[in-house]
């Protein structure tokens, strides 16, 4: 499958309608501080510069805002290009390694932001609620159904979830023999 | 049925107590969501694997399908994640058919039989602006507020169909109850600069777009008060000033609140009923919030 029609199918399916106008780099906060531009990925995309897209840092500075979806005149949906562009290049092995982390986060605890220090707690008891709250802080099934999932989905494959257990066993080893 | 999501409960509580207090207030019942995780978070996950991301935010929409309840949650991430996995659900039966293969496996299935809504929906369309009116015992007559609305609530319009995003109004006349004065500033619609995992992959950049809104704050005047319907932004707004100063040596003290701890306040309980002074911010500055601005 070429480029373009990998977009298609992993999100972006209006990619082909871009004229290049550039209302998207105009209206984006991202390309006015940083070297993302939202028209050129997708030139590049159109060109089937497969490498030039999903390789590049800049790739991974569009918040997702949607101020392009919501004025681009030819519906082309940049944002969720760009999103479809971001799932081939982790597919491909292009993934950051603090993205990385809060991947792992979830399929350990659920959570992307999880409960994870005694002094959150603590918080939550200072503002009058009960320590742990009704999610999946207190339901470890809740985060064992999430772990099977991702495990079904390949999503601990595709993010490298066992050589990152590896690396920090062996992170652990060594400052157990330098400690 | 309440969806928490993770920043909320997990780190600005005081949110969470304060939206346990005005949603009774306003005559509406928040029900636990048991086992709920996180939405995942749209721009995040939604970045690694969509059929993951849908997936998982099905698990989640199934545990209100099973109560019959609607969900409502406070942050615009959490929001777009159900609302639009939601959505695509129902409209993409190929998407479907894989993430209830996968649900299989867990013996859920997901159903599409419930509504997603933001606490903005509950308190605009559901209570109504006049029942909101009616509960504002401390008014915030004299106080300037800069609104923060965020991207997730209202965008993609099309696709949303909330607001009109280049000209919104709900958020604003959902705190104009209150009786405070609204200051407009040119970057109001700009994202806070946290979404998309890009907090997570290049924090100074994501610094950038906060500092641009607090300029543009200040450029107008300035104002007493920030407020957003979402954690992550209030996170990356109120937080973010600690980082700011770290990072660019810029010095900013604004309080920041969520619309649920401004309308709290507004409905007449203390600061103290909810913890307002928990914020990151103050923790880590040991600061307090500038109660003579916010006439406390």
């Amino acid at each position: 499958m070429d480029f373009v029609d990998l977009i298609k199918k992993a999100g972006g399916p209006n990619v082909q309608s871009c004229y290049q106008c550039g209302t998207c780099s105009g209206s984006c906060p991202a390309g006015a501080r940083t070297n993302y531009l939202v028209r050129d990925i997708i030139r590049k995309a159109l060109l089937g510069l497969k490498e030039e897209c999903v390789s590049v840092t800049e790739l991974w500075y569009c918040t997702t805002c949607y101020a392009c979806t919501d004025r681009c005149p030819q519906d082309v949906k940049p944002t969720d290009v760009i999103k479809a562009i971001r799932n081939i290049a982790v597919a491909e092995g292009h993934m950051l390694s603090n993205h990385q982390k809060v991947a792992v986060k979830v399929i350990e605890t659920g959570h992307a932001v999880p409960l994870d220090k005694e002094m959150w707690q603590q918080l939550r008891e200072k503002v009058g609620l009960e320590p742990i709250p009704p999610n999946a802080s207190a339901n470890p099934w809740a985060a064992e159904e999430v772990k099977k999932l991702s495990e079904i989905c390949g999503f601990d494959k595709l993010i490298g979830y066992e050589e990152f257990l590896k690396a920090e066993e062996e992170k652990k080893k060594k400052k157990k023999k330098e400690g | 049925m309440h969806f928490l999501g993770c920043i909320i409960p997990h780190r600005y509580p005081s949110v969470e107590r304060a939206t346990r207090l005005i949603f009774p207030d306003l005559g509406m019942k928040l029900l636990d969501m048991e086992g709920a995780t996180c939405c995942p978070a749209p721009g995040v996950f939604g970045s690694f694997d969509r059929v993951t991301w849908a997936t998982v935010a099905a698990r989640n929409l199934t545990i209100a399908e099973e109560s019959g309840h609607p969900i409502t949650t406070g942050c615009n991430g959490c929001f777009a994640s159900l609302w639009e996995a939601n959505h695509e659900l129902k409209e993409d039966d190929e998407l479907r058919e894989k993430v209830n293969n996968n649900l299989a496996e867990i013996d859920r299935e997901f159903k599409g039989t419930i509504e997603v809504t933001h606490y903005v929906d509950a308190l605009y369309d559901t209570a109504g602006l006049e029942k909101i009116r009616e509960q504002v015992s401390r008014p915030f007559e004299g106080v300037r507020i800069a609104l923060h609305p965020g991207c997730h609530w209202m965008r993609p319009k099309l696709v949303k169909q909330k607001d009109e995003s280049e000209r919104p109004h709900i958020f604003r006349d959902v705190c104009e109850t209150t009786g405070a004065e609204y200051v407009p500033y040119k970057d109001e619609l700009m994202c806070c600069g946290a979404g998309g995992a890009v907090r997570t992959a290049d924090l100074e950049v994501a610094l950038d777009f906060t500092k641009q809104k607090f300029d543009s704050i200040l450029e107008a005047g300035g104002a007493d008060l920030i407020v957003t319907p979402c954690p992550f932004c209030q996170l990356q707004l109120d937080l973010g000033q600690v980082e700011i100063q770290k990072h660019f040596g810029e010095e900013y003290v604004f309080d920041v609140m969520h619309v649920s701890e401004f309308l709290a306040l507004a409905f007449g309980h203390e600061p103290d009923d909810f913890g307002l002074d928990t914020h990151l911010q103050y923790m880590q500055r040991k600061s307090e919030p500038n109660w003579a601005q916010i006439l406390m």
